[in-house]
């Protein structure tokens, strides 16, 4: 058997070989002119779509304009952000706090927009931290991170940020199975009795958009890669890919490639939802860290959570099942009308289409391979509906064009292809430049995607660009897809290493984006709403400055009486009302960076001077014509002198 | 009078109501960095901006060339002169019951010197934002001062200023004609 496929394997990559060298890819390229007329966006003019980037190892997301490619802004989420001072000032630092502690980096995988319908809604972007595992949300009103909630019993959050078709729900699912009690350390070597994996459920508030962790469904030690939830009459169910079923815990390259078939996991989460109404399952103790972005005060709100509720599913009958798939799957992805699931089998030689009422029909019959942990196992062939051939190989992740066609990301050979869903047949391919990862069709997951663009998220550009080093940036290819032939259009360098991306129509946001923070609902304690308010006020050890901003002064500029052996808090406000004027703050020898605010946002600084002497300190936005003038100075006394605290601006 | 003048001076007169809620005059500022425009309103009650924080924006602007803050509580015209309407809207309906072809003149009589007393006012108002200016203006343009147009457009700097009319003006031409109709001599009248 295992000969076989390997035969097969290589005979498919002999004949990507003769393919590829056969007909070169820039047969596919659009006539030059073409191609720059179908991507130019004119001075002035907006783009059609937005894109939202994962940032991968740069912790953060990145918003994009589609078909231009233009970089719009670099959203801070998971790790610090120099630029805006994010995860560096006060208030920002506790989004970022954990059960281990403040982190400032993660590794952020699965961006995924928030959904009314099955269409994606532009209120909300969730996306995942790998590492420490977390879950963030971004507020597509101001593009800003506004809550974090970290996972308990999670290795690695990585099957994530999924929600379901009205966003009842967004889905955590680890990567790494580990232990479930707190800290519990064990011989690793007993990884199949000790270790289980973990998937997380997460309610979403409706109106606010706030995350809580509903409960968690206690798993076989697989790896759980990646989720969809399903849409129209697959609603109710999630889908997991898995693998390492071998339950490995060395060298995973070899010994969780052994079995030729993992899992799909399919979960019935409205049942399972409703088994934990009725009380079914248990509390136990965990120890997670919440975090919520209070909009009304610009504080953050970093609670401690002590339990969760979990569910094993051999108590909750009719909630999971697993359904056979080829080779270590990566993505399981549903098709607009939510009956065909297609898994990315990334050491398959097909891509395995699985039907979700032939599904239905065999758990009705039973039509089962046994069982793992009190989970049904549906024969292979029962949930089965086509295999597309000569897919490439290493395929990972697909996504839909609403016109019958999938288009599936294909990483060792490098390409896309274009296949039926009626015939699941090859219609055409088409390469990436260097190594595709996922790729992304705007509303591409959803009920109604928008069928007009696909962009290739790739992992290396090689030659593609001027070079700059050993390491250089990941790039995204643009390929127009409203013809029969996929067509090559622009090929643009991201930020880290996007992972995955959504894709939606920019009138769904770009009206709602905010302009300005409203000063007279700034909530925020130490805020001043007019410069009359500033003053320096002496708190024991601690020094609070209510400073104000506004062009082209400081209030106060001037500050005296700080002694060394002070804390001294800046709390400042952007007294600006007008969209777009910035003012940073940044003081000499300040060992935790700037800060930089919004119009009517304030924002607390916290220095610690070790050194006598006199600090400027200044604007670091290019606030106005008279920024280079924008500046103050603090005098820092010696320890225990009666300097008396003084404070102006601008008094002759 | 016939009862059809009657009725042009009421109406007349109760063409100056929406002077209450609607302006009467507009300055629009362009600048590059302003595409979305700024600028302010006038009317008999109020000053505001063409967007929420404009006249903010205009003060933090005005600083740089010594010009004073328009302050909204600070301008007494603007308390004066919903009385001196409200009074011409009163005047108007009196002169309608009484049907006095004297009261109907008279109250044409007083809008004219109203209409020009107005215009020298705004004049004088803007003549004093744009020439006393602060002596520590950061911004000092020898020979220039910043004085809005009367009526027209202006080039101030990099700020293009233009003061026109708007919609409240328009009912008060209309009050003013319809009362001139009322008001014109009629040969059968006895």
């Amino acid at each position: 058997m295992k000969r076989l496929h390997l035969f097969i394997g290589s005979a498919a990559l002999l004949g990507l070989v003769l393919f590829m060298s056969g007909c070169p890819s820039s047969g596919n390229l659009l006539d030059t002119r073409d191609a720059a007329m179908k991507t130019y966006v004119a001075p002035g003019e907006h783009d059609e779509f937005y894109a939202f980037m994962s940032g991968g190892y740069s912790g953060q997301v990145s918003v994009f304009g589609i078909p231009s490619g233009r970089l719009f802004k670099v959203i801070p989420v998971f790790s610090q952000d120099p630029e805006s001072g994010y995860g560096y000032y006060e208030e920002s630092k506790a989004l970022l706090n954990t059960s281990y502690g403040f982190i400032p980096w993660d590794d952020s995988h699965h961006p995924h927009l928030s959904q009314t319908d099955g269409m994606a809604d532009g209120r909300w972007l969730f996306i995942n931290g790998n590492n420490t595992p977390r879950i963030a949300r971004i507020d597509l009103k101001s593009f800003k991170t506004v809550e974090i909630l970290e996972l308990p019993n999670t290795g690695g959050n990585h099957g994530s940020s999924f929600v379901t078709q009205n966003t009842e729900y967004v889905i955590g699912a680890t990567r790494f199975s580990i232990p479930y009690e707190i800290d519990r350390e064990v011989p690793i070597s007993s990884y199949k009795d000790n270790f289980k994996g973990a998937l997380t459920f997460i309610k979403v508030d409706p109106k606010t958009g706030n995350m809580t962790l509903d409960f968690q469904l206690v798993v076989p030690p697989y790896n759980y890669d990646l989720a969809r939830a399903g849409k129209g009459k697959s609603a109710d169910w999630y889908f997991f890919t898995t693998y390492n079923t071998e339950q490995a815990h060395t060298l995973l390259e070899i010994n969780s490639s052994r079995n030729d078939r993992d899992y799909i996991a399919a979960v019935n989460w409205v049942k399972a939802a409703e088994y934990v109404r009725q009380g079914k399952g248990r509390r136990v103790p965990a120890n997670y860290h919440h975090n919520t972005y209070d909009p009304a005060t610009s504080l953050v709100n970093s609670k401690i959570q002590k339990d969760v509720w979990i569910l094993e599913p051999k108590d909750a009958p009719g909630v999971m099942y697993f359904l056979p798939t080829p080779k270590s799957p990566h993505g399981v992805d549903v098709d607009p009308s939510g009956e065909l699931l297609v898994a990315g089998g990334k050491l398959a030689t097909v891509i395995p289409v699985h039907s979700f009422s032939k599904m239905l029909t065999a758990i009705e019959n039973k039509e089962f391979d046994g069982e793992m942990n009190g989970i049904p196992i549906i024969k292979y062939e029962s949930t089965m509906i086509g295999e597309v051939e000569n897919p490439g190989l290493g395929p990972l992740h697909t996504e839909f064009d609403g016109k019958g066609f999938a288009y599936t990301s294909v990483y060792i050979s490098s390409e896309v292809v274009k296949w039926s869903l009626e015939t699941f047949k090859v219609v055409d391919r088409i390469d990436a430049y260097y190594s595709i990862g996922h790729l992304m069709i705007p509303g591409g997951d959803t009920r109604r995607p928008f069928g007009k663009y696909m962009i290739a998220l790739n992992k290396t550009p090689k030659d593609r660009y001027l070079p700059v080093g050993p390491k250089q940036n990941h790039p995204a290819q643009l390929y127009d897809i409203s013809g029969d032939k996929m067509q090559l259009l622009l090929d643009f360098p991201t930020i880290g290493e996007p992972h995955y991306a959504q894709g939606i129509r920019a009138d769904l946001i770009a009206p709602n984006s905010m302009k300005i923070y409203p000063l007279e609902t700034n909530g925020h304690p130490h805020a001043i709403k007019s410069v009359n308010e500033s003053r320096v006020v002496r708190e024991g050890n601690i020094v609070r400055v209510y400073m104000g901003m506004i062009r082209s002064n400081f209030r106060p500029d001037n500050i005296e009486g700080i002694r060394l052996g002070d804390t001294v808090y800046f709390h400042i406000t952007n007294l600006e009302q007008e969209w777009d004027v910035l003012h940073g703050f940044a003081i000499k020898g300040a060992t935790n960076g700037e800060v930089l605010l919004s119009p009517g946002q304030t924002k607390t600084f916290k220095w610690e001077p070790t050194r006598t002497g006199i600090f400027p300190f200044y604007c670091t936005a290019f606030c106005s014509a008279l920024h280079q003038e924008m500046q103050g100075y603090v005098r820092v006394s010696p320890r225990g002198s009666n300097t008396p605290i003084t404070f102006g601006t601008g008094t002759r | 009078m016939k009862p059809n003048r009657r009725i042009g001076a009421a109406l007349a007169a109760l063409m100056l109501i929406p002077l209450y809620w609607i302006p009467f005059w507009s300055i629009s500022l362009k600048a590059p960095q302003y595409p979305e425009g700024l600028g302010m309103y006038i009317s008999i009650n109020n000053v505001t901006g063409h967007s929420k924080h404009d006249i903010s924006t205009i003060n933090i602007l005005n600083h740089y060339i010594g010009m004073k803050a328009i302050d909204v509580d600070a301008i007494p015209e603007i308390r004066i002169m919903p009385w001196i309407i409200a009074v011409m809207i009163v005047g108007g309906l009196l002169a309608a019951v009484t049907g006095s072809r004297l009261a109907i003149l008279v109250w044409i009589g007083a809008f004219l010197v109203l209409a020009v007393a107005g215009f020298v006012d705004y004049y004088l108002w803007g003549y004093e934002y744009g020439h006393n200016l602060s002596p520590d203006a950061p911004i000092k343009v020898p020979g220039m001062s910043y004085q809005p147009p009367l009526i027209g457009t202006k080039q101030l700097l990099n700020i293009n200023a233009g003061s026109w009319p708007y919609w409240g003006t328009l009912f008060m031409l209309v009050s003013f004609s319809l009362m001139t109709w009322v008001a014109k001599p009629v040969k059968n009248e006895s």
